[in-house]
């Protein structure tokens, strides 16, 4: 199935059909969960307006790990098949999702210095989330390490593939080790319909996940369009180049 | 009306924390959508051209 959905020429039909509506729905989510989450939304009886920060937080967290999943099953495309989309996939992910993980961490740490009084706490689940933001940067780095792309691509998806169990690792640290990072409170779809939150803060935390996810999909879209095209402009001036030297 | 904007704006002492973070998250994401787009422009221009 894979290799059906992985024809350029299809992907780049499946991309064009699906990115206005990925563009709108984002715009729309993010629009009205600003709203909700500045201005409607109460402030908690414990965290005051800071419970405001985790609308961008959780949201980035949830990102970080679900786009460096998706690196990992790219990765595992890549290594397994050596298909070309895969590795344009792969080149697409890794930006975006180290975005993700250092937005993650950043708006932690503004919602770490006044409520519990430190920018950083060497914690289980603070300690991965950095392991991942590294994980991504080496990512980037391995792409264009080497003096054949494609070498670059393969070292990338093997990292990308071993990496992927620091995922449940970020997951259950909260569960595993005394952290003092309080553990989730939408971890499950039990946990989802019976939540630990009142339904005026999840309202906008679900708006924005979905504006966020919706976002960095078209962001991965255009991304690996741009790729096929940089891929089709290097064969389209090889011919050029050679009989330049000829 | 101005001391209700600067109410919202405060946060109750943590503006700076609050704010700072959707700051950070707007350059954060607008960054990332003007490089992909112009990028994705730039490769489209190149590409039509002769």
């Amino acid at each position: 199935m894979f290799t059906r959905f992985a024809n350029p020429a299809r992907f780049d039909q499946i991309a064009r059909t699906c990115l206005p509506w990925l563009w709108a729905v984002a715009a729309m989510a993010i629009g009205c969960g600003l709203v909700d989450a500045l201005l409607l939304s109460p402030p908690d009886y414990q965290q005051s307006e800071t419970v405001r920060i985790m609308y961008v937080h959780v949201p980035s967290a949830w990102l970080a790990m679900g786009l460096y999943s998706a690196c990992a099953l790219s990765g595992l495309m890549l290594v397994v098949w050596k298909h070309t989309m895969a590795d344009m996939l792969l080149r697409a992910i890794i930006p975006v999702g180290a975005v993700a993980t250092a937005l993650c961490l950043v708006t932690g740490m503004l919602w770490g210095q006044p409520m519990w009084g430190t920018w950083w706490v060497w914690d289980a689940r603070l300690t991965s989330v950095l392991v991942l933001l590294f994980q991504y940067l080496g990512l980037l780095a391995l792409l264009d390490a080497f003096d054949r792309p494609e070498q670059g691509s393969m070292a990338a998806g093997w990292l990308a593939v071993i990496g992927v169990i620091n995922i449940p690792i970020i997951k259950y640290s909260v569960l595993w080790w005394a952290t003092l990072h309080q553990p989730d409170s939408l971890s499950s779809i039990k946990r989802v319909a019976d939540p630990a939150m009142p339904p005026e803060m999840i309202r906008p935390l679900l708006l924005m996940a979905l504006g966020l996810t919706c976002l960095s999909a078209a962001i991965v879209l255009v991304r690996t369009r741009t790729e096929v095209l940089r891929r089709k402009l290097q064969n389209k001036s090889i011919p050029i180049l050679n009989a330049e030297h000829n | 009306m101005f001391e209700t904007l600067a109410q919202f704006l405060h946060m109750d002492g943590y503006g700076l924390y609050v704010w700072g973070s959707y700051v950070l998250a707007g350059l954060a994401y607008g960054g990332l959508v003007w490089h992909t787009v112009s990028r994705h422009k730039a490769i489209q221009k190149n590409i039509q051209a002769p």
